[in-house]
């Protein structure tokens, strides 16, 4: 790795610059059709009244966190296999928005049922699973940072999130496989969903939102990211220049 | 097949005398059990119940203990390089080190857990099965925690956030040996199917461990 091969992140960079705009213009457009159709257009539920409304935050979430799992290990693929050099920015900048989505999931799942369950917290599988899979993101981003060499922390994190994928099966069937409080999915059925259209197209809306305003913020940190390592790339440069005779070139053929 | 058991002979000799090895892991699991009743309450009937629990908790967490050890000494005095540079497969070479570091820190966890189960007011049976879960169960958190342990390797203090990474992972081996540890007194669900699913995730991690942490360890070393 050398610093001219930062040439095609330049071609990145420009592309999202030229993307960004009509990507913000869609994430704007879209999570105001969902918030709209979400509070006037869906009816209230017989027997759980207003709080219904929670479900559009909630499942577009939770999918989400899921999604920048899936994302983040094929990054990790693309960074132990190929070693594409932006694979492992896209797994470092998704670490902390998989991180908040799962966040924003437990989170709304638990003011959603403390009125319907009662309780804040249940120790129901889904529930669990979810729990460990926020663990799991915290984890990754810890190393992310304990770790100063980028490329090692990169390889490192890879496997780590590869390993971890074994989560993502026990999350999507813990509903299925153990019978408990979260209600089985109702979406992703093989004999179609079981919602009301009323219903499913602002969820549906919700999720289309939920997944634009991540692609968004995935760049907008991608992005940072690479500024982040030309900084460094520049520091380092900058201070082997200056201290000619020190050892540094060693450090600086590493970025 | 001569170097696996030269690497493990030595391995073992390591893991058994610096540092107190074996007995620091019991004395460890032994304390931990010990505080479990002064939490909880001495009720001897509360303590039968979550009895297993406790001793599967003690023994992850003694496991946890050593493990940031597994490798980093290795790397720290060159020995990794060396053996990496041998031309051996990175994956045997971990599957031969857990295997030692198992037999002298997780076997005896196992054998001393019968003694621990008294304390805990297990009854007969339910001793045996927590000793056969925990026979199946701790490679299965070795060869996990081994990948923790790669990943970790070049950090100087690794060890808290290789338990944070190791935990999470470690949840599905918990939730069977327990499970059928408690199922063999009485439970709901079958004794055999949470064991054979602690069966399997074994298996599965005698794949998965030496695979991820020997990857983990060639990039270390590169």
């Amino acid at each position: 790795m050398t610093l001219y091969d930062l040439a095609n992140p330049t071609r990145f960079l420009s592309l999202v610059e030229r993307i960004m705009p009509w990507l913000i213009g869609a994430t704007v457009l879209a999570l105001a059709t969902g918030l709209y159709m979400a509070f006037f257009y869906a009816p209230e539920d017989y027997q759980q009244g207003v709080t219904v409304r929670i479900m559009f935050v909630h499942v577009p979430s939770a999918w989400l966190a899921l999604l920048c799992y899936a994302m983040m290990a094929g990054s990790s693929i693309g960074t132990l296999v190929w070693k594409h050099p932006l694979a492992d920015v896209s797994a470092k900048a998704a670490a902390p928005l998989g991180a908040a989505f799962t966040f924003l999931a437990l989170f709304s799942g638990s003011i959603w049922a403390k009125p319907m369950w009662g309780t804040w917290w249940v120790w129901d599988a889904r529930l669990t699973s979810f729990l460990v899979l926020f663990i799991m993101y915290l984890g990754i981003i810890a190393l992310w940072r304990t770790m100063d060499d980028p490329i090692k922390a990169a390889k490192a994190n890879a496997i780590l999130t590869l390993v971890g994928v074994i989560n993502l099966p026990i999350i999507k069937f813990s509903v299925d496989w153990w019978n408990t409080l979260h209600q089985p999915a109702s979406v992703f059925r093989t004999d179609g969903p079981a919602l009301h259209s009323s219903i499913l197209v602002p969820l549906l809306v919700m999720a289309g939102a939920f997944t634009l305003f991540f692609i968004m913020m995935h760049l907008m940190f991608m992005r940072n990211e690479i500024y982040a390592r030309r900084i460094r790339a520049m520091r380092m440069r900058a201070a082997s220049a200056a201290q000619p005779h020190a050892n540094v070139t060693a450090q600086i053929r590493e970025v | 097949m001569n170097w696996m058991t030269a690497l493990f002979v030595r391995e073992f000799k390591i893991a058994a005398r610096v540092g107190g090895g074996a007995l620091i892991g019991v004395l460890f699991f032994l304390a931990v059990v010990t505080v479990f009743p002064f939490g909880v309450g001495p009720d001897l009937k509360m303590l039968a119940r979550i009895g297993a629990a406790v001793l599967w908790i003690g023994a992850l967490l003694a496991t946890l203990l050593g493990l940031d050890r597994l490798f980093q000494a290795d790397r720290e005095d060159g020995t990794l390089d060396l053996l990496l540079m041998s031309g051996r497969p990175p994956e045997l070479i971990v599957l031969v080190k857990c295997a030692a570091h198992w037999a002298a820190t997780g076997l005896p966890l196992v054998i001393s857990a019968p003694v621990l189960a008294l304390f805990v007011n297990l009854e007969p049976t339910a001793i045996g099965a927590v000793t056969l879960t925990l026979l199946v169960g701790t490679p299965a958190l070795t060869l996990i925690g081994a990948v923790g342990a790669g990943v970790t390797v070049s950090l100087r203090r690794g060890g808290v956030l290789l338990s944070i990474l190791v935990i999470p992972l470690a949840i599905p081996v918990l939730i069977f040996g327990v499970s059928a540890a408690t199922a063999a007194v009485g439970g709901p669900t079958p004794f055999l199917t949470p064991l054979l699913y602690l069966c399997a995730i074994s298996l599965f991690a005698l794949v998965l461990g030496p695979v991820a942490a020997g990857a983990a360890l060639r990039v270390a070393s590169d």
